[in-house]
């Protein structure tokens, strides 16, 4: 037979890091700067903890929300470092990573015809997500210029606020950018003026370097209640394939976005919420130690960029920097350049959206000797091409 | 507090260069050269080494750890007797330690041969020397922090979102 698709799943492009995945996968050479999960191993109590959890034969479904022990550490922790204060019956919901908790968001709140609007650079899947819960997609761009930070004009520009809902991400995937609570402010209020629901998607929050702290849209006035904060244990605990976020938000929304849950997922995977327990109890050193390297290779990567006479936009949050491709190339052209003759991938920013042209998002999530590695083929190239 | 994220540095790789140093740390280039050359002047780095795995080698290379027992008397004290067999370059690390016995000693030759008659030759002599326990090192899975073997690999995806 063949499949008559769903105009939705027709309407979205394949993603468009996937060329670059397919010629990575060529050679066998490659130095990845393209990558968006850590370099690291879950720490090792954390497994342990699921290792544990295994033997014991703690193999069924845990309540729909989650484990009530681990929804508890969650909202000790999002209290003790985010000031933000959920209660872990009704305003918790732990889901197979952010990215299922985006999805339920989007179909628990959008309706045919909605407008969601995007900052942009945003990571890849949010517009999908709007797509397939039959939305539509405003993008609202920000500039280097900004600091890649969402502004007031920007939403207006974009005419947001004739939108429903705002998605935001920050520390942003994939410019850096962070956004701090005077950035913030502005933004609550024309969501407040306009009756935006914001969605906050912080799971690279852990990931804020330069001595800023990360603050939550949720924690302004009259924001926590028109706020859903996305946060997971992929980035800054490293546990990308144990598959494992939450959402917070008023009860409900939060409910509703249950109700989906309990019918297509029933539980988030119960080994790794034994997982995620311990990471909150015990890995807070982990943690730091991780995020300490990733600060150093930070800074490493950026200074190099400037040697090379690239500019560079100076990211303060989660592991990519986003430099500007030199004159002459578009960021496409340039990535598979580096790509088919240096064998460095990166990924070009158009892929992120509006306001991405013209970059390319290099992770720092590899070793300082690839990273160095990597950083002299960029120069050697960008030294023939130009 | 450069100086110690300088010393976590060269503790990961000495073989940074200044340049890559200052880059991480955010320090010039001539600040870390001077870090470095004062924490070589007043002792705290102590010199730079390689971390081998020698079962990639052909070469043998055996190593020992070996337990000693020591008796002191009012004329000998234990730095006396360190003092000895650090001079031996066999002796790879010396350390007195807590618990069951007292020294803690690396030793390293070509062979076992060479080895063993170096403790039952050199050390066992040593008067104060009550016991030893030597102990062949067969396979090591980690040294100065760092694992040995093949388990770096990376599974992830080239190019992920
Ligand atoms: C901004 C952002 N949100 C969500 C995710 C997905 O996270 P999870 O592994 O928790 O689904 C990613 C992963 O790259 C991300 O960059």
């Amino acid at each position: 037979m063949t499949f008559e698709l769903s105009e939705r799943v027709q309407t979205v492009p394949p993603s468009g890091i996937r060329r670059f995945f397919e010629i990575a996968e060529e050679r066998d050479d490659v130095i990845s700067l393209g990558v968006g999960e850590p370099d690291f191993s879950t720490p090792w109590a954390a497994r342990d903890a699921a290792i544990t959890s295994l033997e014991q034969g703690k193999t069924s479904y845990t309540a729909n929300r989650g484990m009530r022990e681990l929804r508890e550490s969650i909202a000790d922790y999002v209290a003790d470092r985010f000031e933000l204060g959920y209660d872990p019956d009704e305003e918790i919901i732990v889901t197979a990573g952010a990215s299922e908790a985006v999805d339920l968001a989007f179909r628990a709140f959008v309706d045919p015809g909605d407008t969601v609007a995007i900052a942009q650079p945003a990571y890849i899947s949010y517009e999908p997500g709007v797509i397939f819960a039959g939305g539509e997609v405003l993008s609202v761009p920000t500039t280097e210029e900004d600091d890649f930070r969402l502004t007031v004009e920007g939403l207006e520009q974009a005419g947001a606020d004739e939108a429903d809902m705002l998605v935001l991400c920050y520390p942003n995937n994939p410019t850096g950018a962070i956004m701090t609570e005077a950035d913030l402010e502005p933004i609550a209020e024309f969501a407040r003026e306009h009756d935006l629901l914001v969605l906050s998607d912080e799971i690279y929050a852990e990931l804020t370097y330069d001595g800023n702290e990360h603050v939550s849209i949720a924690t302004l006035e009259g924001m926590r209640e028109r706020t859903i904060v996305f946060n997971g244990f992929s980035k800054a605990h490293a546990m990308t394939g144990l598959r494992l976020g939450y959402a917070l938000g008023p009860a409900e929304a939060i409910n509703a976005m249950n109700k989906i849950h309990q019918y297509t997922m029933l539980s988030a995977p119960t080994t790794a919420q034994h997982a995620a327990l311990e990471a909150l109890d015990s890995c807070e050193n982990d943690v730091e130690a991780m995020v300490n390297e990733y600060d150093r290779r930070r800074q490493f990567v950026l200074s190099r960029f400037r040697e090379i006479g690239m500019d560079v936009f100076e990211a303060k949050g989660a592991f990519y920097c986003f430099p500007e491709v030199p004159e002459g190339f578009t960021a496409e052209e340039f990535a598979e350049g580096i790509l088919r003759e240096q064998g460095v991938a990166v990924v070009p920013g158009d892929v992120f959206g509006e306001g991405g042209s013209g970059h390319l998002r290099v992770s720092y999530a590899t070793g300082l000797d690839d990273l160095r590695e990597a950083l002299a083929r960029i120069e050697a190239f960008v030294e023939d091409h130009t | 507090m450069s100086e110690r994220e300088v010393l976590e540095l060269l503790r990961e790789n000495a073989r940074y260069s200044t340049a890559d140093i200052a880059r991480m740390t955010g320090l010039d280039e001539s600040e870390v050269e001077t870090t470095i050359e004062e924490l070589e002047a007043a002792g705290v780095v102590r010199g730079y080494q390689a971390v081998v795995d020698w079962d990639k080698l052909e070469d043998e290379r055996v190593r020992a750890e070996v337990e000693l027992n020591v008796t002191l008397d009012r004329e000998t004290g234990y730095a006396d007797i360190a003092e000895r067999l650090a001079r031996f370059p066999q002796v790879k690390a010396l350390r007195l330690v807590s618990g069951d016995y007292d020294f803690d000693m690396e030793v390293e030759g070509d062979s076992i041969r060479e080895v063993s008659q170096f403790i039952s030759e050199k050390v066992a002599p040593v008067p104060e020397i009550t016991q030893t326990v030597t102990h062949y090192v067969m396979t090591s899975y980690k040294e100065n922090g760092i694992e040995l073997g093949d388990g770096d690999d990376d599974e992830r995806l080239s190019v992920s979102p």
